[in-house]
């Protein structure tokens, strides 16, 4: 026999079967009629036949042994039409879920087709195009506008807009400059970047997301375990049960009838085309969940505790309010800046960040500076001496603060520090800085407490004044401040156990154990952060932390879409086995209606890939009809 | 010793990974391997002086699965 495709063969298939059906019709059961019968059959059953001896060599019974058992008995006792009907559907079947069942790792294929191709670098001198994993570190890789990066590396030239999507799932590009670290797999938009390689080929953060992406969908849930355990006893127990029906009943085509529909097909497919197409839409928001058991957990968890800086907040001190008397505000920060301009504090940094952000670059140095252990910094500024520090600053020297108490206080109570600016005493006046807290952070908290988790805590090493402002501004359901890395997993234990499984969640820089311990450990911002992505179970790619909500609300759509899956293919199972007692069912309708099951099973999952696409996170997107 | 992964066409019902599964454990000189259902993929060892990549595959495609890419 000439080799053809499966596509081809199933072409050759469907005519021969077309034909038998329609010889049936017009002249019945001729020998003519039975030929192309049996060449359907042969056609169709000799691939299903061979696999199933293949397998019986390893002991394992599947489905394809089923349904040869099934073909063999039909042509047996003369049922032509039934055989060729058969094989035919089954092949038919088994060729589009696995068109179908493409659709639901589409998201995972997507994330593959990222991947840079190809890579330019300078070597010697002039420019050559290479292989990705052909760059050595260390080498220069020049990139253009629309071109991918193919390296993880730093700039040393040039600037760029970048469209990190491929990594953080952030669909807005972000402007890159020099000494700013880029990923591979990222798209520059516009720009031109020269950049040093640092890391190749595998060990880059997208070939790693990719590699644990790939091995997530394989981890399995809890559920497809036992559903696989299940069937490798169910289908040795069904033709066991069918020698039993024809032993007592005597009635083979009853029997072959039920090999067909118990086929276990839907039952065992139902949870991992799930589970899949849940990862899949996780990866292409930018959360990578660790695994089928993990989906499964993510979306039972009754308590998240957050880490402070970092996770709730952006983990950078910042100007959040300038207060001026007797001088312009924009004087007052331009001194403050140049003031500032030696200090390695990240209080001065704030300072100058801020002051550049709204005046532009300050000119200027202090013609002479001295730092105050503690206190802050006298510095001369174009002829004048002033004071930048903190109260205790100004109270050696004299100053008094009686008039300022009110605001200073009120700073210091919403967990801010105040760095008061002076001059031949008097104050010249007051800039508050925190470490302001993530945009997204108070909408994460109304959500999650919308989705019913019931507690929503803040673990941090930060002192109480802080954060309790943090607390009370985000409405949190309670704060553990001042606590130690291990303070945080004993915490954890015992918020564990008062409310049910919890989730840390954390930026992986001072909480790994937190992370490791909790039920649940996720990671924000996780991209290129290799400690964070090891430990965590889910992994918030960006810094987007409401993804979070998302990813809770995928979690329950995954396991909802699963128990559907699972709740439908035993109804089906239970109608078909109903309909062959009482003889309505025969083999080839309940081929038919099994293949079509499964199909549908598979659809099912696919809907999932739409999650979240439209409205909020926490509505069910409907993207098909069921 | 050698590393290999094969990458195989759509697998289409778990039973599958059951039966490639079967068959690695039975074939002489494969020490470690993993079959992936949802990727597609087999990650498998073998020791060369025992078996090689061609018989590895024979056996595969016998169980009717194509093998499209080999890494």
């Amino acid at each position: 026999m000439p080799k053809l495709n499966k596509k081809n063969k199933v072409i050759l298939a469907a005519v021969l079967v077309s034909v038998s059906f329609l010889l049936k019709e017009l002249m019945g059961y001729d020998p003519l009629t039975i030929v192309f019968m049996l060449a359907t059959t042969a056609v169709a059953g000799i691939p299903i036949f061979k696999k199933a001896f293949e397998a019986l060599k390893y002991r394992i019974v599947g489905i394809d042994a089923l349904v040869t058992i099934a073909v063999t008995g039909a042509l047996f006792i003369g049922e032509y039409w039934e055989a060729a009907a058969v094989t035919f559907l089954f092949m038919f079947g088994d060729y589009l879920e696995s068109r179908t069942i493409e659709k639901t790792r589409s998201s995972i294929k997507a994330l593959l087709d990222l991947a840079p191709d190809t890579a330019r670098v300078i070597r010697d001198g002039t420019e050559i195009e290479l292989d990705p994993e052909d760059v050595i570190e260390g080498d220069i890789v020049i990139v253009k506008p629309g071109e991918k990066i193919s390296v993880d590396g730093t700039i040393v030239e040039g600037n760029a807009y970048v469209n990190q999507a491929a990594i953080t799932g952030e669909s807005l590009p972000l402007n890159k400059e020099v000494e700013d670290g880029v990923f591979s797999g990222t798209i520059v938009e516009s720009g031109y970047l020269k950049i040093r390689a640092d890391k190749i080929g595998d060990d880059t953060t997208f070939a790693r997301i990719l590699e644990m992406v790939e091995e997530a969908q394989d981890k399995k849930a809890k559920t497809q375990k036992f559903l696989e355990r299940f069937s490798r006893y169910y289908t040795p127990g069904i033709i066991v049960l069918a020698a039993a029906l024809y032993f007592f009943t005597r009635d083979l085509v009853l029997s072959l009838t039920l090999l067909v529909i118990a086929c276990p097909g839907a039952l065992v497919i139902s949870t991992p085309v799930s589970i899949v197409a849940g990862i899949g839409n996780g990866a292409k928001h930018g959360v990578l969940v660790k695994g089928g058991e993990i989906m499964e957990k993510l979306g039972t968890i009754k308590v998240i505790a957050f880490d402070k800086t970092g996770t709730l907040t952006i983990g950078k001190p910042t100007v959040t309010e300038v207060a001026a008397f007797g001088i312009e505000k924009n004087e007052l920060l331009r001194i403050a800046a140049i003031g500032e301009g030696y200090s390695e504090h990240p209080l001065g940094r704030a300072i100058i960040n801020y002051a550049s952000e709204q005046l532009g670059s300050i000119e200027g140095h202090p013609e002479e500076a001295e730092m105050v252990t503690g206190q802050g910094i006298r510095a001369k500024i174009e002829g004048q001496v002033y004071l930048l520090g903190n109260r205790k600053l100004f109270n050696e020297n004299g100053y008094d603060l009686e008039k300022y108490e009110e605001i200073l206080r009120s700073e210091e109570d919403k967990g801010q520090t105040a760095v008061i600016v002076g001059a031949e005493g008097n104050v010249l006046g007051i800039i508050a800085i925190a470490d302001v807290v993530r945009e997204d952070a108070k909408k994460l908290i109304k959500n999650l407490k919308e989705q019913g988790i019931s507690k929503v805590v803040m673990l941090t090493g930060d002192n109480e004044r802080a954060a309790k402002a943090i607390a009370k501004e985000l409405e949190l359901d309670g704060y553990y401040a001042e606590l130690l890395p291990q303070d945080k997993v004993r915490v954890l234990m015992e918020l564990q156990e008062k409310y049910g499984p919890a989730g840390m969640v954390g930026d992986g820089v001072n909480d790994a154990p937190a992370l490791a311990s909790a039920e649940l450990g996720i990671a924000v911002g996780g991209a290129g952060k290799d400690v964070a992505m090891e430990t965590a179970d889910v992994i918030l790619m960006s810094e987007e932390i409401r993804k979070l909500s998302h990813a809770i609300g995928l979690s329950r759509a995954t396991v909802r879409n699963m128990k559907q899956n699972i709740y439908f293919a035993i109804a089906v199972a239970a109608l078909l086995l109903m309909g062959v007692l009482v003889k309505t069912v025969n083999l080839s309708l309940g081929m038919l209606v099994h293949e079509m099951s499964v199909l549908l099973v598979i659809i099912n999952a696919v809907r999932l890939l739409g999650f979240g696409d439209k409205g909020s996170s926490r509505k069910k997107v409907l993207q098909t009809g069921e | 010793m050698i590393k290999k992964t094969y990458q195989l066409e759509t697998l289409t019902c778990p039973s599958c990974t059951m039966k490639l599964e079967g068959m690695l454990k039975q074939t002489e000189g494969v020490e470690e391997y993993e079959v992936f259902f949802n990727t597609s993929k087999i990650k498998l060892t073998y020791d060369e002086s025992i078996v090689d990549s061609e018989t590895i595959k024979n056996k595969i495609a016998r169980l009717g699965f194509e093998v499209l890419k080999e890494k």
